[in-house]
């Protein structure tokens, strides 16, 4: 009798501690909403589709660093999904056994670096190289509305370069974790029907297709949050434009800059109202993401 | 030529392009290393360490309030976020299978999913607001935030490699379950545990947009937690946007150190974890 009753109190109070992890992520929600209630009031939905941010005339439009986000953490997922995937499929399919821990501990190294430091990198080592490949790029090309304005550097492109190479080892490392779950049968079975490698890699892949998808969604959550590395490299200028040599803006610098220069309780609580929206894609984005990796490791379990 | 030919070719191709891709994930890794040593270690001199910054303009001084500053904030966050990640990692390997594990367990990994700035915005709502001053606290109490999921993920997967037979054996001589985990599993995996703290510890220490408006930014010497205090990350970050090039010079350097520091504890922290899977491999 004594020893359930201790149990029971084990269970219940190591749970309070668990159930204030559930607490912590509503608190952070419920904290952004509260203080950012001004801006929500005053501008309602009209905040998001505004381009003109204005503090001094008190006028809040946050789509220019809405754009900025998205349009940046894309461009990086598109530069940086082939790679991480290339590392998975070598790292789990193709690589000798004794290089196999050296090089997932060298390319996960790249997570370890501080993003301050790779902004610190990005604007006195990389920027000068990526301004000579802008220099570079063909007349016609720069007719297209891609890379249209002068070349500078520091800009969108160069804000999607910094950011691919941060994000490569969050998707790598998750995906090389749902290919070596999968079963052995499905490659054997595929080289039993007379594969070539690739194509038992295919098959391989296919298995754990949802689970790379959830690996590279996992990756566009930390784009999107990104802040001092592309506060950085992007330029900080607000504006709506395709254009890979347009210095432009995301909302996580936006803050990042802005937030101790709010004079006023209206300009603060627009600031916060833009976290509140990062806090919210984010959320969705990785909330997709991890029902992708858990139903993949469900059946990969299973299997 | 026959089709197994061209399939052949084909696959020879594809690998060949995957080895490519570690090759260029290795470019921008070996390039920041060398730049951060080139610049950084030839800046790191002893008055680094133990001098103060100098005013605007001139030449010279150092980061010793930063240095301690990030250590300070790396303790509070560490005391606010250990036990808490400890006692929820303990819950989740003790009752793993039960619905509330999983809603948790799926809490932390989207907590952890969370921008850190957000983080940040949350601890300034919270510490700093209702006293209208920025604090070391502050800094530390959102740093500590960023801790809790990966201290819980550690522990209960650390705790979970603690074999069965022990957890068994304590129950079955008649150990209540705290009794169980508080003399027994918790010492077997102590060393584990300690390891994810080290994880966690290397995650916070790199951090700088949680701290913009937390603990932000201090010129002057202080250890006082409820004052504004300097941190390597943020005073890495001011730095390298001056136009002094005495302050980049700084820059690097405490770039250098702070990539120095975070190699070392994820590589003991590696080293540790690989010793032991392999010590408790059945």
């Amino acid at each position: 009798m004594r020893r359930s009753a201790d149990d029971r109190l084990f269970r219940i109070s190591t749970g309070i501690f668990a159930a204030m992890v559930l607490a912590l992520v509503a608190g952070i929600g419920f904290e952004l909403w509260r203080q950012s209630s001004l801006s929500i009031a005053k501008f309602g939905f009209r905040f998001w589709t505004g381009r003109v941010w204005n503090p001094v005339s008190g006028e809040f439009g946050a789509l220019p660093f809405i754009w900025g986000t998205l349009y940046s953490s894309l461009l990086a997922l598109f530069l940086s999904t082939p790679i991480a995937l290339g590392i998975a499929i070598y790292i789990s399919e193709l690589s000798p056994r004794l290089l196999r821990q050296p090089l997932s501990y060298l390319t996960e190294l790249l997570a370890a670096i501080p993003s301050v430091v790779y902004g610190l990198w990005g604007v006195f080592v990389l920027t000068p190289i990526v301004r000579k490949l802008e220099m570079a790029v063909p007349e016609a090309l720069r007719r297209t509305p891609f890379f249209s304005g002068p070349p500078l550097g520091v800009g969108m492109g160069m804000a999607a370069i910094i950011l691919s190479i941060m994000v490569v080892p969050f998707t790598s490392s998750v995906a090389r974790e749902i290919l070596k779950n999968v079963p052995i049968a499905q490659r054997e079975a595929a080289y039993a029907l007379g594969a070539t490698r690739w194509e038992a890699i295919k098959v391989a892949i296919g298995y754990g297709k949802t689970g790379i998808i959830g690996a590279v969604m996992l990756g566009l959550g930390r784009a999107l949050g990104e802040t001092m590395a592309v506060t950085m490299v992007i330029g900080n200028n607000p504006q709506v434009s395709t254009s890979l040599f347009a210095p432009q803006y995301t909302m996580a610098a936006v803050i990042a800059n802005e937030f101790t220069e709010a004079a006023d309780d209206l300009y603060l609580h627009a600031l916060i109202e833009i976290g509140l929206l990062l806090f919210i894609i984010t959320i969705f984005v990785n909330i997709i993401s991890r029902f992708f990796l858990w139903s993949t490791k469900k059946r990969l379990v299973r299997a | 030529m026959s089709n197994a030919r061209i399939r052949k070719i084909i696959s020879a191709i594809a690998e060949s392009l995957c080895g490519l891709a570690v090759l260029i994930a290795l470019v921008p890794l070996v390039l920041i290393l060398f730049y951060v040593v080139k610049h950084g270690f030839t800046s790191l001199n002893w008055a680094f360490f133990t001098q103060m910054p100098k005013p605007v303009g001139e030449v010279g001084g150092g980061m010793a309030n930063a240095i301690v500053g990030t250590l300070i904030l790396i303790a509070i966050a560490a005391l606010f976020a250990v036990p808490f990640g400890c006692l929820c990692g303990i819950h989740l390997s003790e009752y793993p299978a039960s619905k509330f594990s999983s809603i948790v367990r799926f809490a932390a990994d989207v907590l952890n999913g969370v921008p850190s700035i957000v983080v940040g915005i949350f601890a300034y709502g919270l510490v700093v607001l209702p006293v209208r001053r920025f604090s070391a606290m502050a800094g530390g109490f959102a740093l500590g935030v960023l801790m809790i999921p990966v201290v819980v993920r550690t522990t209960e997967e650390l705790l979970r490699l603690v074999p069965p037979g022990l957890r068994e054996g304590a129950l079955a001589l008649g150990a209540t379950r705290s009794r169980a985990v508080f003399s027994v599993i918790v010492p077997a995996a102590l060393p584990g545990i300690l390891t994810g703290i080290l994880v966690a510890t290397a995650r916070v220490a790199g951090e700088t947009a949680p701290l913009l408006f937390t603990s932000f930014n201090n010129r002057y010497w202080t250890t006082n937690i409820a004052q504004p205090m300097a941190s390597l990350t943020v005073q890495v970050y001011t730095y390298a946007n001056s136009p002094y090039e005495d302050w980049i010079r700084q820059a690097w350097a405490g770039a250098f150190l702070l990539v120095i520091i975070i190699l070392v504890l994820s590589i003991i922290a590696r080293v540790s974890v690989r010793r032991l899977e392999r010590m408790n491999r059945p």
